[in-house]
């Protein structure tokens, strides 16, 4: 914890950080190139649906099987006269999936794989889906998705400020677009239970931005009655100071769902488990990473044109140009990542201790003054 | 949200005591009403615990499309919960989903293909004259005489006693059985009934019975069905009269109004459900008739209704009466004493009003513009339910520890208290999910489970929230305690907004969604409500009472809050910076 500890204690103090306000154009076209690659993927790939979404049915069959894949996909392919695909799970059980057979027919095509792969027709687990269930499934996500996004926007406007409710909303699109484009250019299968990892996604999402965005609305309350930060500069700080609470929230997020993946694909080889985690798992990762780099200084942007930020900006840059004539050794040398760094913040963002930093500074002057 | 951003909540700092004693309080009491309850475990959905669950989407017909609403898909549940558990399946569950889905779970161990059946078909309602009724005995044997010239004339009256005493249906019952029924074959009109029914039906001894003998075979046949008819016994019922052309005459049960099993004959179906164009429970004032239940009928359906009603008037009781048949068993059979022929009609009696809006919610079944269309079928073997159980607890477990391992790697003495924190939600979730089940039927299913799991992280941020904050603090040079009466305020707002918009998530995806991701989506909202709950009245109390111990006040090395391992600054006096964000502090100006 020593050595994070420190690091937080750092970040927290502004002694190292990274500049994400001040980067933030690479990170935007980041963004956009993984977008443009998501929706590329989409377009010309387009998603694998899942059985749910064409219509068919899934017979799981008990633990050990005795039965190789291609006996069990000639005998599905018999029984229903339809191509059948089938997969060995870890523990000898077949998942048999044929698609585009009624549900009406399924009773007849189960009875029959059973008598061929010689099990109890009790003992085959079914999932019959008609051709729009998943379709439907998807449709009511969808709306359930406006629907989760207009309330979050009118929620984000009220509790903190119209800019960042429309920032946090780029950032959930954002989200939403990276992981479906994931799913797209990998090829994983899309089924009702991706769908519901997605749509948790909203809430994580959202939440992590909402952390940082709460931790920047406190920290700018007075911004107006100052000189020394832009908007930006502080908003850099909120992504910074909150950086550890990410970093341990997006790990302690992590860690259940990497555990049900793990399970879900390890043991029972795929099923809804395997799917709510693996877009969870996407998603999750995506969410972080948007909250940080996207949403927060989005936000800056925005904010930096309104025309107070605007007349604060000019009055910060007016005085650290001020200052900068009047001593220009001040300037740290030891000055880290914030390069708009004004000198006489020195002995708050550097210095652990007063002391250095007044030494500092005393070297400083002189010498400007022996100029 | 609101919170003061100053205020230091004066209970909680005060009195940290009170808040452990009332969460404790409600936990002991939770579980012990757990326990009371005898549900100690959640009940386990369909796909856990194997059986049966069927997906239904109500389609409507054309040009109807606002036949889908609360009223048509509380009536169809009703019906189908009727046929569902008709079939000895007391276990099964019929509930709407959605605005459009029902969904029906079957339990294992019962006959899937057949209930499968009954709710995939389309409710049948039909209008049919009665010939002959009587109360059905407890044993099969003995009640039904079998001479078609009548009964016991004891057992009549006793019956129109009983009826008249307690019921709206007023059939004066069975009386002249054989020629009654005969007679009401004859005089029946509809084209396609005369065909069948000229059967002279029923009594075969009756004297005007003429018919050919094919005929009268049919007659003696359903005579025979009826003499054997007992619908005191569930399966018999069930299957009483399935399978008949509504143009046959058949048998039927039903439940008179002293709840008494009554055996009925019927004659072909002269009105179909379908021509009913609308039927509500009124209550009638003019009259005081109390609860009645009106019928509006479609212009076909108010002809044919006219000619029954017509014909029926000038019959004797019971043939005066038609019975209102669905599936197969008798809901209610009026006595008809005019042709009704205004299309529109009243069904009166001593209805109570849950009786009456239960008659005008099957009448309008069958007028109700939708079929319904399997959308999915799953079934789950008991033995794939548990192991998905299985993998679902071992993921819990294996993600559980993982968090507490990290917890205790990164905050040390902390986790003293987060972990413990992550006890009692999962204690309050685990209780509540118990007693869920018996109260609004929760169901904890494959994903429920997930959303559990994915809860853990939720939880556990809210503690990384306030732990931070506190850090933060004394980073600044604080001592413990103020510095966690500090972080408070600005932590609990957080963790308030953070939480109010993890809810809202579930809340919007609970009433918007179907299927499994309602299950997700509450078991979310449920530990989203129970984070905010145990941060405030435990883990907050908790640090406040463990800041004044030593071990935390003077910062051990494994205490989490070490001043030197966070590079806290010493305390300063004279600083003109409380905090180096600078632009909070107006000084800096």
């Amino acid at each position: 914890m020593s050595k994070l500890g420190s690091l937080g204690a750092r970040l927290h103090r502004g002694e190292v950080g990274y500049d994400f306000v001040g980067n933030r154009k690479i990170w935007y076209g980041v963004s956009i190139l993984i977008t443009i690659t998501a929706i590329l993927g989409l377009t010309v790939r387009g998603l694998n649906m899942g059985i749910e979404f064409q219509g068919g049915a899934v017979f799981t069959t008990p633990k050990n099987t005795n039965v190789s894949v291609t006996q069990a996909e000639t005998y599905a392919q018999d029984a229903s006269g339809h191509p059948a695909v089938v997969q060995k799970l870890g523990d000898g059980t077949l998942r048999i999936q044929i698609a585009g057979i009624d549900t009406n027919k399924s009773d007849q095509i189960k009875d029959a794989l059973a008598k061929d792969l010689n099990v109890g027709t009790e003992k085959i687990a079914a999932d019959l889906v008609g051709p729009s269930w998943g379709q439907q499934i998807a449709d009511k996500a969808w709306q359930g998705l406006a629907i989760f996004m207009v309330l979050v926007v009118i929620y984000l406007a009220i509790a903190f400020e119209w800019r960042m409710a429309l920032a946090a909303l780029v950032a959930l699109i954002h989200d939403i677009t990276i992981t479906t484009g994931i799913y797209a250019l990998v090829g994983f299968e899309v089924t009702p239970g991706t769908v519901i990892g997605l749509l948790t996604i909203l809430g994580y999402s959202l939440y992590d931005t909402v952390v940082v965005f709460d931790s920047l609305k406190e920290q700018t309350k007075d911004i107006t009655k100052q000189t020394r930060w832009t908007y930006s500069d502080v908003a850099n700080r909120s992504i910074n100071g909150t950086l550890m609470r990410s970093i341990n929230t997006t790990a302690v997020a992590l860690l259940p769902v990497a555990a049900l993946l793990f399970i879900g694909g390890g043991f029972l080889g795929a099923g809804t488990l395997n799917d709510i985690s693996l877009s969870l798992f996407v998603g999750l990762a995506a969410g972080a990473y948007s909250s940080i780099f996207i949403a927060t200084p989005l936000v800056a942007d925005l904010k930096e044109r309104e025309p107070q930020m605007k007349a604060l900006r000019k009055r910060v840059l007016a005085k650290r140009a001020q200052a900068a004539a009047e001593g220009p050794q001040a300037r740290p040398e030891t000055a880290d990542t914030y390069g708009d760094e004004p000198e006489d913040a020195a002995p708050a963002v550097v210095g652990p201790r007063n002391q250095p930093a007044s030494r500092n500074r005393g070297r400083g002057r002189p010498s400007g003054k022996r100029r | 949200m609101a919170a003061p951003k100053k205020g230091r909540s004066a209970s909680a700092q005060s009195k940290p005591g009170r808040s452990l004693a009332l969460i404790l309080i409600a936990i002991v009491a939770l579980t012990g009403g757990m326990f009371a309850s005898g549900h100690t475990t959640p009940r386990l959905g369909i796909d856990l615990a194997g059986g049966t669950s069927i997906t239904l989407r109500a389609v409507p017909e054309k040009g109807q499309e606002s036949a889908i609403n609360k009223a048509n898909m509380d009536t169809a549940v009703d019906i189908m919960n009727r046929r569902v558990n008709g079939l000895g399946v007391s276990e099964a569950e019929v509930q709407t989903q959605g605005d459009r889905n029902i969904i029906v779970n079957i339990p294992k161990g019962t006959n899937s293909k057949e209930a499968r059946q009954q709710v995939g078909t389309t409710a049948k309602l039909y209008f049919r004259p009665v010939l002959a009724t009587e109360i059905s005995g407890g044993s099969a044997t003995t009640s039904p005489t079998p001479s078609a010239s009548g009964k016991p004339t004891d057992k009549a009256s006793q019956k129109a006693t009983g009826k008249s005493s307690s019921s709206a249906t007023p059939s004066a019952t069975a009386t002249s059985q054989g020629r009654a029924v005969t007679d009401a074959l004859k005089a029946d009109s509809t084209p396609s009934a005369t065909a069948s029914s000229s059967a002279k039906a029923s009594s075969s001894p009756s004297p005007s019975a003429s018919g050919s003998s094919a005929a009268s075979a049919a007659a003696a046949k359903l005579q025979a069905q009826y003499t054997a008819l007992d619908c005191t016994k569930k399966s018999v019922r069930a299957t009483a009269g399935q399978g008949v052309k509504a143009t046959d005459p058949t048998v039927a049960c039903g439940k008179n109004g002293a709840g008494q099993w009554q055996k009925y004959v019927l004659g072909p179906a002269a009105v179909d459900g379908t021509d009913v164009k609308k039927a509500s429970a009124v209550f009638n004032t003019q009259s005081a008739a109390g609860w009645t239940v009106t019928m509006e009928f479609t212009s076909k359906g108010a002809k044919k209704f006219g000619d029954i009603t017509g014909q029926l008037a000038k019959n004797q009781s019971p043939q005066n009466q038609f019975a209102i048949v669905l599936d197969g068993n008798v809901v209610s059979d009026p006595r008809v004493s005019e042709a009704l022929t205004g299309g529109n009609a009243e069904i009166t009696g001593s209805f109570t009003q849950e009786e009456a809006q239960s008659l005008a919610n099957m009448l309008s079944y069958g007028a109700l513009p939708l079929t319904f269309k399997e959308d999915s079928v799953t079934t789950v073997t008991a033995a794939l339910g548990g192991e998905q159980l299985h993998a679902g607890l071992l993921a819990g477990a294996i993600g559980l520890a993982l968090v507490v391992i990290y917890l205790l790697v990164f905050y040390r003495g902390l986790s003293v208290i987060a972990i413990p924190s992550l006890m009692v939600s999962a204690i309050l979730t685990y209780v509540i999910m118990a007693l869920l089940g018996p109260t609004i039927g929760f169901a904890l299913n494959l994903p429920a489970v997930c959303g559990a799991i994915v809860a853990i992280g939720i939880t556990a941020d809210s503690f990384i929230v306030f732990f931070e904050r506190i850090r933060d603090e004394i980073r600044e040079g604080r001592s413990l305690r103020p510095a966690v009466e500090r972080a408070w305020p600005r932590a609990r707002r957080t963790i308030l907004v953070s939480d109010f918009v993890s809810f809202l998530a579930a809340a919007v995806l609970f009433i918007v969604t179907v299927g499994k991701v309602q299950g997700f989506a509450f078991t979310l909202g449920l530990t989203t409500v129970l984070d905010v709950v145990v941060v405030f009245l435990f883990t907050k109390p908790l640090m406040t009472l463990l800041a004044r111990r030593k071990f935390f006040a003077n910062g051990h090395k494994w205490s989490g809050l070490d001043p030197k391992a966070l590079g806290a600054k010493p305390p300063l006096r004279s600083t003109r910076r409380t905090r180096p964000a600078g632009p909070v502090d107006p000084k800096e100006a």
